[in-house]
Formats: C-alpha cells, sequence, structure tokens
C-alpha cells in the first residue's frame, strides 16, 4: 500500500519538532517497507497539537497530533493496520474549533502544498485574479470599496480609498507595498500564511497592482521568519516562471513584478512610512504625514502600503463578488479576522471568524482559558501597543468601534492571555521600556517620554509618592497620545493606561507576588 | 549547525557590495550579505558602501548604528535568542531568560567570556501560541521548559 500524510513545515510546528516527526516517518516506513508520500504543508492553526499529522483517505484527512517522534513506531502500525490510535482526532474538517471557523483568507492554509501552483488552482486560486483580467481597474477597486474591507494591519482604514486615491494620481512608477512585518507579540497571522499559502498573496498583491497602476510590489518582512521569507522568494520564484509576475502576466497587458525585503530587527519599520523610508535603504525613521503614501510614497511616487492580511482578502473578494465577503461581521466591521489566540492560553492558535465574535468567548470558550490552569487575570489585545483588558470587559465584541469605545483597540488582531500570577505594573513598565528600545527618535514624546516613563513607574514600583507619579504617567500617556508622530509613541499609552486604570491595586509599593507561573 | 564565516577580505566585501548595489535601496540588502559572509558588517565596508551607493559615510553608518540585527564583530560560536514579549512572559518566559542567564553566566545582550555562546533577546519570532520559545543558530524551539532551556544551553556551551 501506499500513503500520503501531511506534516507542516510551518516555523510553529518545526518549533515542536516536525521535522523530526517527518524524518521519523520516512525512517519507519522504510522499515516496514511501505511507500510513503509526505507532504510538507502549512499549519492548520491549531497549534496545541501540533505537529499535527494527517493522513489521506478516501473519507477525507484523519488528523493525529500532537505527535511526537516516540509517536511514530505505533502510529505508522495503527495506520497499516487500519486500527484506532491513541492521538487520533477523527477527520481533520470535523475538529469542532476548525470547524467553527470561516476561513476565506486562510481557507487553503494547511490543506495545500504551499509551494505547488497546480494545488493552489485546484484549491479556488487564481479565480480571483482571472476574473480582476475581465474587468476594468476602476470595477476591481469598485468592487474592493463594497467589500467593506478595511487594512487588518490595525488603523482599519478602508482599502478601497486608498487604492482610489493612488490609481488617481498620475505618476511614471508607482509602488505596492506588502506590510508583513508583523512585529507584534501575540500575532503570528501573516508568517503562517506566507508559510502556508504564499500564492494568495502573490495574487492579492498582483490584482491590487493592476487595479492601481503600479509596475513593482514589495513584501517587507522580519528577519526573525526565515521560513516565511524562503517560502515566499520559493512562490515568488514559481510564480515568475508561470507568468503570473513579471511581463504581460497571465498573458495580459499587464506589468507587475514582485521582491521580498528583509527588516532588521526594527519594531518602528512596522509604521509604514517607517517602512518606507527602511526600503528605501535608510534609518526607519517615521516621516510626518501629509503627504501620504499614496500620493508621495516609495522613492516620492504613489504608493499603496497594505497589510499582508488585506491583501491576502482580495482574492476571495474577486473570486466571490464584494457582497459574499461583506455579508460576514458586523456594523463598519465586515468580512473575516484572524485572530490569533497566544500567551498563557489552553488551546492557543489561529481563529479566523466574521467580526463580533466577544473577547470572552475568544479567551474562555474557544481559547479554553490559561494552560496554567489558574483564572484569566488580563489579556492583551492588539500588540505591545494594545490595551490590557480585565474580565469585566469580556463581553466587548470583537470590532474596530467597539474596542476603540473602551480604549482599545484590535490592531492586528493577536490576543495574548494571562493568569493571575502577572504583575500589571511590571507590563505597564514594559510597554515604556519596549517604546524606549525601539523608538525612531524622531520625536520628542516617544524618544524620551518612553524613558522617563519607565523611569517612573519604577518609582511607583519601589513606593516613591505613588499617588503623585501615577498622576505624573497619566499626563506622560496625554502627551504620547497626542504628540507622537506615529502609533509607536500614540499608543504606547494604552498598554500603560488601561493597566492603571483597571488593575490599579498593582501600582504601589511591590508586594511579595503569587508563585509564578511555570 | 555552527555557521561558518568567511574571513573578511576587501575584495570578496567589494564584490558582495557591487552584486547588490543595482537594487533599489540596496544598503540593508548589501548589510544583510555581507553578515551572512562575514558574520557581522566590517567596519572597513562603511566607506566601500558608502562610495558604491553614493551615500556619506555618516549616512552609511546611521543606518548600521541603526537596525538591531547588523553586528560590528562577529557573535560567539553560537547565539541563543529568547523571545522576551509579552507572549512568551505570560508563559513563563521571564523566569526561563533568568535561569539561561545564571547557566551561562552572563546577562542577555552579552558573549560568554570563551566566546561560546551570545545570548541575545528577541522580540517575537511569531511562535506565540507555543510559548515560550527561542531560537538556537537559526532553529526555532517553542514550548520550552527547564528541562529544554537547560538544554539548549547545554547543546550551545558545547
Amino acid at each position: 500500500m501506499s500513503m500520503r500524510l501531511f506534516v507542516p513545515c510551518d516555523a510553529g510546528a518545526l518549533a515542536v519538532g516536525a521535522d523530526e516527526v517527518a524524518q521519523a516517518l520516512h525512517s519507519a516506513a522504510l522499515e516496514r517497507n511501505v511507500a510513503i508520500e509526505i507532504v510538507r504543508n502549512g499549519s492548520r492553526g491549531l497549534y496545541w497539537l501540533e505537529p499535527l499529522v494527517e493522513l489521506e483517505t478516501a473519507q477525507g484527512r484523519f488528523a493525529f497530533g500532537p505527535v511526537t517522534t516516540d509517536d511514530v513506531p505505533s502510529l505508522l502500525d495503527a495506520i497499516i493496520a487500519d486500527k484506532p490510535h491513541k492521538l487520533s482526532l477523527g477527520l481533520t474538517e470535523e475538529i469542532p474549533w476548525l470547524k467553527r471557523q470561516t476561513r476565506l483568507t486562510f481557507a487553503r492554509c494547511g490543506i495545500v502544498d504551499p509551494l505547488s501552483l497546480d494545488d493552489y488552482r485546484a484549491h479556488g486560486g487564481y479565480k480571483g485574479l482571472t476574473r480582476a483580467l475581465t474587468l476594468t481597474p476602476d470595477a476591481v477597486i469598485a468592487e474592493v470599496t463594497t467589500s467593506g474591507l478595511r487594512g487588518r494591519g490595525g488603523a482599519g482604514f478602508p482599502t478601497g480609498i486608498k487604492w482610489k486615491t493612488v490609481a488617481q494620481t498620475a505618476a511614471d512608477r508607482k509602488y505596492v507595498i506588502c506590510n508583513a512585518d508583523e512585529g507584534d507579540s501575540g500575532t503570528f497571522a501573516d508568517r503562517m500564511l506566507m508559510e502556508g499559502d504564499p500564492f494568495v498573496l502573490i495574487e492579492g498583491m498582483t490584482i491590487c497592482g493592476l487595479a492601481v497602476g503600479a509596475t513593482k510590489g514589495y513584501i517587507y518582512t522580519r528577519s526573525e521568519y526565515p521560513h516565511a521569507i524562503a517560502a515566499m522568494t520559493k512562490a515568488i520564484d514559481i510564480a515568475k516562471k508561470a507568468g503570473l509576475l513579471g511581463d504581460k502576466i497571465a498573458g495580459s497587458n499587464y506589468t507587475f513584478d514582485l521582491e521580498v525585503r528583509t527588516g532588521a530587527g526594527a519594531y518602528v519599520c512596522g509604521e509604514e512610512t517607517a517602512l518606507m523610508e527602511s526600503l528605501e535603504g535608510k534609518r526607519g525613521i517615521v516621516r510626518a504625514k501629509p503627504p501620504l503614501p499614496a500620493h508621495h510614497g516609495l522613492f516620492d511616487k504613489p504608493t499603496v502600503v497594505n497589510n499582508l492580511l488585506s491583501f491576502a482578502a482580495i482574492p476571495f473578494i474577486l473570486d466571490g463578488g464584494a457582497k459574499a465577503y461583506a455579508d460576514f461581521g458586523m456594523g463598519r466591521s465586515r468580512g473575516t479576522m484572524p485572530i490569533q489566540l497566544a500567551g498563557n492560553i489552553k488551546f492557543g492558535g489561529l481563529f479566523e471568524t466574521a467580526f463580533g465574535v466577544t473577547l470572552g468567548d475568544l479567551v474562555d470558550d474557544i481559547g479554553g482559558g490559561t494552560f496554567t490552569g489558574r483564572p484569566v487575570r488580563a489579556v492583551q489585545v492588539g500588540g505591545p501597543l494594545g490595551a490590557y483588558f480585565p474580565r469585566a470587559l469580556f463581553d466587548t465584541p470583537f470590532d474596530y468601534e467597539a474596542f476603540a469605545a473602551r480604549d482599545g483597540l484590535i490592531g492586528h488582531g493577536g490576543i495574548v492571555v494571562f493568569d493571575d500570577t502577572v504583575d500589571m505594573s511590571k507590563q505597564a513598565r514594559f510597554a515604556m521600556e519596549f517604546c524606549a528600545i525601539e523608538s525612531c527618535g524622531k520625536c520628542t514624546p516617544c524618544r524620551i517620554g518612553s524613558t522617563r516613563g519607565a523611569e517612573t513607574i519604577d518609582k511607583i514600583r519601589r513606593g516613591e509618592r505613588v499617588a503623585e507619579n501615577i498622576a505624573l504617567v497619566e499626563d506622560l500617556c496625554g502627551t504620547m497620545k497626542l504628540g507622537s508622530l506615529c502609533a509607536l509613541g500614540g499608543f504606547t499609552p494604552y498598554p500603560v493606561l488601561s493597566a492603571l486604570k483597571h488593575f490599579r491595586e498593582d501600582f504601589g509599593p511591590q508586594q511579595p507576588r503569587l508563585q509564578a507561573a511555570e | 549547525m555552527t555557521p561558518v564565516y568567511e574571513t573578511w577580505e576587501t575584495a570578496r566585501g567589494a564584490e558582495i557590495i557591487a552584486e547588490h548595489s543595482k537594487m533599489e535601496g540596496a544598503t540593508l540588502p548589501i548589510m544583510h550579505a555581507l553578515q551572512e559572509t562575514f558574520g557581522h558588517v566590517p567596519e572597513e565596508a562603511i566607506p566601500m558602501i558608502a562610495s558604491a551607493l553614493n551615500l556619506s559615510r555618516a549616512e552609511v553608518y546611521g543606518v548600521f548604528t541603526f537596525y538591531h540585527d547588523f553586528r560590528a564583530k562577529p557573535a560567539g560560536r553560537h547565539v541563543l535568542k529568547l523571545c522576551r514579549a509579552e507572549a512568551c512572559q505570560a508563559a513563563g518566559g521571564d523566569a526561563l531568560a533568568a535561569r539561561a542567564e545564571a547557566k551561562l553566566g552572563i546577562s542577555i545582550g552579552n558573549t560568554t567570556a570563551d566566546e561560546r555562546v551570545t545570548l541575545e533577546p528577541i522580540y517575537c519570532l511569531g511562535l506565540c501560541a507555543t510559548a515560550p520559545s527561542a531560537m538556537l543558530d537559526g532553529r526555532l524551539v517553542g514550548r520550552l521548559d527547564e528541562a529544554r532551556i537547560d538544554a539548549l544551553v547545554s547543546e550551545a556551551q558545547r
């Protein structure tokens, strides 16, 4: 008999032994003299089950996990004998955590071979571009506008309007930039998609290029993501060879080319103007806006800068139609959001769902609470610049406006869970310290405010004039919020002020803490 | 796998710079390529990059110092990066970082006296659902606990 197995090559799976498991499967199959084909797919995003091994059968794919090298011999024997195994999870598609999701952007991630164009096409790939090529650029932009898609990077600006501005700006050269500088702790959606379904990003950016009249695109990502860089680079190469990038893409008269660029460990380069400076070969220092990148962007040319998740949503919108996308969601937050559950959480992973699910459902029900088994005390939503939410706010629906109304932000969709051993004044101090380390230095509130903020929180933690120093931190946060040039200095007050507001009891002379989680 | 680096030679450096200098905004790609080859960006390369890209030395030096990735000197034989960001903090990463520091006898950001191990902070490897996590010479390790951090440290010390 010959069997076809899937073992993810996603960095999250590799970090818990996926390569070793694939190797062990090969050796065990050789010993048993059975033919075996191992496909290295992306991750399904069920990280507590990684490495998740799947077996292809006539009924569908069966999942086993988490598989260690020690489990491999018995697993293979069970498969050969068609017997049950202790790690069996049944049909992958029937796993409730996966079944509850609405996967539009991540529809293929974990299913296809990431570097197979045939596989991508067999699962609906390039249908969006095919339709876009039958439309005028204006009609493509209208479709994106009608879908209600808003920037998935955090600011939530309507994507269609951004594209329209670039399309209407006359220039000899225009650019499309994918901001894949996913530096927020608790987020890994960009990485997962680049490793698990890179062609969807290429297709989305290509559609954007022809809609706005750009001929060159850059994917700017992080040096911390070597596997994603490798996968993306290979996928671009494959697309070029297949005539899907370069001159006369897919037989049309459009030209569009793509290149991956790697950052160098500067968080601020996730801010779009700093990112462009970095792409131009300079220090990643924020530019004042206006002028908007849509008018004067990369190399002073009109530039679309969108988050990876925004581009990755485009193929579905063009293929399925704007309405199919807009039918999901609530209020002005349309479509789906790939939410990332992370930190001290039992079921950590990527959960794509329509906007509107409550924070409490995400953390307690879907996430299963903490893996330490202790009570959840705080969750940080939206990365290091996002607010800390207490249980009292767990009824907040996942929606741009609903989070803003409670002094928070959904950012790139990351949720980091903390149990009751967390020291919130320490977390507030970390937010200030992180800002101090990562500040580009251009504006004073961010550069100096963050250092003074960390010092003042230290004083509070030592018990020095606590009330006065808390007032000073609050005042400083106000200055940073209003006076900073970009979101780094402007949003650092979110974690600090939310910690002060909801966890005031942690700000004062340090008491012996609860036993720290191990 | 311990990375093996070439010793700096001006001609080899010039070749790498020339190879990348036609790219739009070539500074970062050049510095990455130099560091991949030599393990760091040698001081002698700064004026060479400046002249190839028609920039001032100060501009190139400014870029070099702005980014956390670029090194002026080679790191230790092994580089152990520990994620210090919130998701790993929430999962007990602080205690494990302290443990690694104690075992190596250095604080994060330093290299051991025998130049075997460089211990560095990293702010997010995107492994936040299998936290805490680390990277040893490019190899990723998630779900760290005391046993795993000890094993990583011993491996790095070999």
